[in-house]
């Protein structure tokens, strides 16, 4: 049944709750953005300051989700830690769009033996899990915030390389397209001013997406102790290294592996909204 | 069977090429980076096992003959064959994997079919809204929720370890419930979702507009006309999980002290075991595409209309 055979409240009703996911994505993507901006004023300690004398301690006013082991400000930790973990899952998420629609488009403008070479290497890319290249490369590179960053870029870079391509290829026979070659514009032009534009939703959606998945293989990576070097407040550590004491206090565990769910969450929301808004293909 | 052949190939070039890739060079880079100052002997010593002392494309014709016949080098620290190393852990980790996706599978699928059954209803949110829950929570704080619940609340099971089935089938069995749970939440879910919104497709067609108005019963209509169409693309994302899935155990395996294949590789990590560690990322990514060359072939057995074309 088409819109137009309901009753308007109907319709709108149905409006509304298609957008329901990103009315509560978008605000909690928002508001983890603001907490990592405002880290330094919403919490007085510094994340990384030991104090002997407090030592994984509970909950009390002055250290409202307590301490950890060594005695640093778990709530600090926490809310720093968020910095971290959105500038590694948005940096490499950039890096990896930026990367992947240079090549998709590439593929799809250039002859048939560079698009194959593009695309079969993509597919090979595929084939690797994620977090065993992840594992693997910042072995042999060493740890550190921008070798996590280019690493997880690196390995998104084929999801959008595929969606850029696909994207590309139905768009560049459309007739305003040809028009465009007609009047003469170059490929450079044409992409630049004609596809781009037209291409940015489905980019969108796999960046909400992609960001959620970078942030979890980061934690993952942190987890496992490869993700920023310590001192460094990562959520992946904080899990780790409470879990280690989880049968004395199991809250110090719960706080980081709430937040790391709840920001992938937040991605995920965000991502599976936009999708259902932007493609008008899954209306129904 | 070609494109599988051709993507081996890929991912065995790939991996050759990742060490070489990587800025520096690849004996210092096993020997330990930045930090470490080797003798200019062990150096060589390195370079000679590794084969980095001959020509590139020497190394990589050698690197690619090897592979095809399935010969993985030894490991650079007690010249153990890595062969054998990973013949010895892949079943263990094939005890994890395998009854993942049967447990992904067998409550993912009624569960999706059951949400989009009830769409409209308070079901059908409420089930959606736990699968995107249960893929956006890392693996591993689902394996640490399992264990404080199951093990630190209720003592019903043991937090971590591995006992053969041999010695004590149902100590094994303990030990394997938790792994295998936490292993099973994300595909569980994403199956849950594949099968709602393909079950919600296929309803819209008119074959079962044409089911109903022929007096087909409601129940049969999803079971026998829906469901057998709308388990198609599901069977390719149970497949694609599965492939996914060896390497996806790998934190699954750390938390529970699970001596399979990824732990093999976590311990070659400390120590730089290069042929170790490029061979469990190898024999993951060749599973990859096995298990999806397995599911295509899957796929056609179930729809007729692939095997015509």
């Amino acid at each position: 049944m088409s819109d137009q055979a309901k009753p308007p409240t109907a319709v709108s009703l149905r409006r509304l709750r298609r957008y329901k996911q990103v009315l509560v994505g978008a605000p909690l993507v928002t508001l983890l953005l603001l907490v990592a901006a405002l880290a330094p004023i919403l919490v007085s300690h510094d994340p990384n300051a030991l104090n002997a004398r407090a030592k994984a301690a509970p909950p009390n006013w002055g250290n409202l989700l307590g301490t950890d082991e060594f005695g640093r400000d778990l709530l600090s930790r926490l809310v720093h830690g968020a910095r971290i973990t959105l500038l590694v899952g948005v940096s490499s998420v950039i890096l990896a769009a930026v990367g992947g629609t240079i090549l998709g488009t590439v593929a799809a403008y250039s002859g048939r033996a560079v698009e194959t070479v593009i695309m079969r290497a993509m597919d090979g890319m595929l084939c690797f899990p994620p977090i065993l290249l992840g594992i693997f490369v910042v072995t042999f590179l060493g740890q550190s915030l921008i070798n996590l960053i280019l690493v997880i870029g690196i390995l998104y870079i084929p999801r959008f390389t595929r969606v850029v391509h696909s994207s590309t290829l139905a768009i560049r026979e459309l007739e305003y397209v040809e028009s465009a070659r007609a009047l003469g514009a170059s490929s450079l032009r044409i992409i630049a001013w004609a596809i781009l534009p037209n291409i940015l939703a489905p980019i969108l959606v796999q960046a909400s997406l992609a960001a959620g998945h970078a942030i979890l293989l980061e934690s993952g990576l942190s987890f496992l102790g490869l993700g920023p070097p310590p001192p460094t407040p990562s959520w992946g550590r904080m899990v780790e290294q409470s879990g280690r004491f989880m049968q004395l206090s199991v809250l110090p565990l719960f706080w980081p592996s709430a937040a790391i769910s709840l920001t992938v969450l937040s991605f995920n929301l965000l991502g599976d909204g936009l999708r259902d808004i932007l493609d008008p293909r899954l209306r129904n | 069977m070609g494109l599988s052949l051709l993507l081996l190939f890929l991912v065995a070039t790939l991996l050759f090429f990742s060490i070489h890739l990587l800025p520096g060079d690849p004996a210092l880079l096993v020997l330990g980076g930045d930090s470490a100052q080797p003798t200019p002997e062990q150096i060589a010593t390195v370079q000679a096992r590794l084969g980095l002392d001959r020509p590139l494309p020497v190394q990589y014709v050698t690197w690619l003959v090897r592979v095809a016949r399935g010969d993985m080098g030894t490991s650079l620290l007690d010249d153990r064959s890595v062969a054998t190393d990973l013949a010895n852990r892949l079943p263990r980790t094939l005890q994890l994997v395998i009854p993942a996706i049967l447990v992904a599978t067998i409550i993912g699928v009624p569960l999706g079919i059951f949400a989009a059954r009830r769409r409209g209803h308070l079901a059908d949110p409420t089930a959606s809204t736990v699968a995107l829950l249960g893929f956006s929570m890392p693996v591993f704080v689902i394996g640490m929720l399992l264990v404080v619940v199951f093990s630190l609340g209720l003592g019903w099971l043991p937090p971590t370890g591995y006992v053969p089935f041999g010695e004590d089938p149902k100590g094994f069995l303990r030990h394997l419930i938790l792994p295998v749970l936490a292993l099973s939440a994300a595909p569980m879910a994403i199956t849950m979702r594949m099968t709602r919104s393909s079950f919600l497709e296929q309803s819209s067609f008119d074959y079962v507009r044409t089911a109903r108005a022929k007096g087909v019963a409601e129940r049969s209509v999803a079971w026998r006309h829906v469901l057998r169409n709308a388990l198609l693309p599901v069977i390719t994302v149970i497949g694609l999980q599965a492939g996914s899935m060896f390497a996806g155990a790998v934190l699954v395996e750390y938390i529970f002290s699970w001596p399979g294949l990824n732990t093999l590789l976590l311990n070659s990590l400390s120590t730089r075991d290069y042929p170790v560690i490029q061979a469990v990322v190898l024999l993951a990514a060749v599973l990859f595409v096995g298990v999806n060359f397995v599911t295509d072939l899957l796929y056609a057995v179930v729809n007729p209309r692939i095997r015509y074309e």
